[in-house]
């Protein structure tokens, strides 16, 4: 090696770090993709969609391009459990997509952060009509509209006609309680031709609802302390904790599976299951006979409601598209026909005889069910630290659920851990 | 910067100022063109985020509103919040099941393999594959040979008469799961450590010590263990280190779970950001994991001096 060395090579190596330099720098640009010529382009975010529904929403974006030629949507999917990770990385790096879809549960988290935009600021004299009063309030925040409501769905009882009848026991009712649908799944638990009686996982979602139905409240009426650390709250975790490994499948049989459930039922070997409607199109071609039922209660009925909605980014620089592809998306004829057509959740519209499509499709038989379980609904607690809540919840309830702590005890540290996160 | 000392380096060489200070200057910039490769992604991707971490853990931030300054308060909530006496007890609790396997594992491959034999290039680089392997792709792979439903380990237990546990699934067995794949990974790596710290003991000593009669285990008692503490050393430290920041392999078989049982340090951090919004208590759980690393190294250092023999 030379000892000095000669200033040209001292110079060449300078530019060459400068170069690549000012190449990586170029690399790592994110540019947003770009619009055909003369186009808007407007990104919209979804977890609804994929995998059964993208088909669906491709009907709805052709039809709103073809209303608003000067637009592109361009849509992009995420699963629901990764899908608020990757919206938050996205609004934190700056590449927010201008539109994207959110969930009641976590509405209020985005909308406090001010990471929405007001939509009232850009709808001009173009209001979106026809939705009902109920799901657009659910998305107010301050009095302002930050998100439109696009579908909402409900959570029923499915179950499989064929194991009932064959094993002479007769089919679920509405008037069905928790204690016949426990008679019913030891019946037909049958665990060495791997059939199980029931479905329903040990976690948040089905904790608040079933404290419902147990005649229980997650929060007190002020919403500043926990009330689920009480008899009906042992009631309703007994009861979901108690099926594990008696007519549910354990963690350990499950084994990790992606969707076991889903495909435990469309193979015939699960009786019943505690599912959304949003299942319906993936069970549309099962050789075998089901149907559903509002969700048998404890002393009182109580069915999940889940609200969906589309929202815009703060940030976006095409707001007025934004907004027109919002609404499209939520108020629109062919968005609430598309919807129902293809049993895509349902359209949060309030004209009834929209609605009534639904009920033409032949599967499941029952479908009247679905807007029964409207009469008596469980809306998720929604608090500022959303996420926290729902996991502490559920990591106490498979703690009990394992045998790692009795139900009074998770109970009693689910309580004090949201406490802590009110607090 | 550079260009501005490229200058000034030339100008240098031109005027009138005694040559040794030039020949200094010259020397200083020549030092600092080889070191520029390593220091700027090391100031870029290194120093200058651990700046950016030290800033955010002493404000409040959720990634998407305007960082709020809180002063020390993450710290003392993170103190004395349980979820983080949980997380660094369910690290200690993999260091103490991963450390001495991964030891006694690497040390016995080592000496095995150490001795002429046939084939013994071909095992030891066969042990060092699943070190360059990414964790990820191993992780995987281990998720499925201890699938408690699916798995072969369990059906060949099976196959025995043993039902086997539910591994991962299993809020006790989850944390062993773990450590059974991390040493299995980390095997080759403190072998091949060893294996040069083995080869580097003169025969002569061996050769002595039979010739007066020595057993086996008191050679290795008395010449190898002593002799090797330097590597051993090394090995303790590194892996200490690694095992405190054990985060892909939990991340991927586990997520923490079931029931929080291997909810981790790293795993909480990447929690905290990702999943509850709350970067600023990250990066204070990472600087109060820095400190604990940085604290039991400095203890390992010291220590050093009464065991480790430098011969």
């Amino acid at each position: 090696m030379p000892k000095e060395l000669p200033a040209k090579r001292f110079a060449a190596a300078v530019l060459a770090t400068a170069l690549l330099a000012t190449a990586c720098a170029q690399g790592s640009a994110t540019k947003a993709p770009s619009a055909e010529s003369g186009k808007v382009t407007v990104r919209y975010f979804t977890f609804s969609a994929a995998p059964d529904h993208v088909k669906d929403l491709d009907t709805i974006v052709a039809a709103f391009e073809k209303e608003n030629p000067d637009v592109d949507v361009v849509v992009e999917t995420a699963p629901y459990d990764q899908y608020f990770t990757k919206l938050q990385t996205s609004l934190a790096g700056g590449t927010a997509p201008d539109t994207f879809e959110l969930n009641y549960e976590n509405f209020v988290t985005y909308a406090s952060a001010g990471s929405l935009l007001d939509l009232g600021s850009v709808a001009g004299d173009e209001p979106a009509a026809g939705l009902a009063a109920e799901s657009l309030n659910a998305f107010k925040h301050d009095g302002k509209q930050f998100a439109l409501p696009a579908s909402f769905s409900t959570v029923v009882l499915l179950y499989n006609k064929d194991l009932f009848d064959k094993a002479g026991i007769p089919a679920p009712t509405a008037d069905w309680t928790w204690a016949e649908e426990q008679a019913a799944a030891e019946k037909l638990t049958d665990k060495k031709a791997g059939v199980y009686g029931d479905f329903q996982p040990v976690q948040f979602f089905e904790f608040y609802k079933t404290l419902k139905q147990a005649g229980g409240e997650f929060l007190t009426a002020d919403g500043t302390k926990t009330a689920f650390n009480s008899p009906a709250g042992i009631k309703a975790t007994t009861w979901l904790v108690s099926k594990v490994g008696k007519t549910m499948p354990t963690e350990a049989e499950i084994g990790g599976t992606a969707d076991y459930d889903t495909n435990l039922f469309k193979s015939g070997k699960l009786a019943m299951w505690h599912n959304g409607i949003w299942q319906f199109a993936g069970l549309k071609d099962v050789p075998f006979n089901w149907d559903i039922v509002v969700e048998p209660g404890d002393t009182s009925k109580a069915s999940a409601v889940f609200h969906n909605a589309v929202a815009a980014s703060a940030t976006t620089k095409v707001g007025k598209q934004a907004y027109a592809w919002a609404k499209f998306l939520s108020s629109s004829p062919v968005a609430a026909t598309t919807r129902i057509q293809s049993s895509w959740e349902l359209p949060p519209v309030s004209d009834q005889a929209v609605l009534a499509g639904y009920l033409k499709d032949p599967k499941p038989a029952n479908r009247q069910a679905v807007f029964d379980s409207l009469n008596a609904i469980a809306l998720p607690p929604v608090i500022k630290r959303q996420q926290e809540m729902q996991d502490a919840v559920t990591q106490e309830l498979t703690s009990a659920a394992a045998g790692r702590k009795t139900v009074e005890q998770a109970l009693a540290d689910a309580a004090a851990k949201v406490d802590a996160l009110l607090g | 910067m550079t260009l501005t000392a490229t200058r000034q380096g030339r100008r240098s060489q031109g005027s009138p100022v005694p040559r040794p200070r030039g020949r200094r200057w010259r020397h200083a910039l020549t030092v600092a063109v080889f070191l520029l490769p390593s220091a700027i992604p090391l100031t870029l991707f290194t120093l200058v985020p651990m700046a950016g971490s030290l800033w955010t853990s002493l404000h409040e931030w959720d990634l998407i509103t305007p960082m709020r300054w809180v002063g020390l308060d993450n710290y003392l909530t993170l103190l004395a919040d349980p979820e983080t006496h949980a997380a660094f007890l369910h690290t200690l609790y993999f260091i103490a099941g991963y450390l001495p396997l991964v030891y006694a594992g690497g040390l016995g491959l080592a000496m095995a393999l150490n001795r002429a034999m046939r084939g013994r290039d071909v095992l030891r680089a066969v042990y060092f594959l699943p070190v360059v392997t990414s964790w990820v792709v191993v992780a995987l792979m281990w998720k499925w040979l201890l699938n408690p439903a699916a798995g072969i380990v369990n059906w060949t237990l099976g196959l025995l008469g043993v039902e086997g546990p539910g591994w991962w699934t299993d809020p006790s067995w989850a944390m062993p799961s773990i450590i059974l794949a991390s040493a299995w990974k980390d095997l080759g790596f403190v072998m091949i450590i060893l294996l040069a710290g083995l080869q580097a003991i003169p025969k002569e000593y061996h050769e002595a010590a039979r010739v007066d009669g020595a057993s086996a285990w008191q050679r290795f008692r008395s010449i190898t263990l002593p002799l090797l503490s330097p590597s051993t050393f090394f090995v303790i430290v590194i892996s200490l280190i690694n095992g405190f920041q054990v985060f892909d392999q939990v991340h991927v078989m586990t997520g923490g779970g079931p029931a929080g049982s291997t909810q981790v340090v790293v795993e909480q951090i990447y929690n905290l950001t990702f999943r509850y919004g709350r970067a600023g208590a990250a990066s204070a759980l990472s600087w109060l994991l820095f400190a604990v690393v940085l604290l039991v190294t400095l203890v390992q250092i010291r220590a050093q001096r009464r065991w480790v023999n430098y011969g």
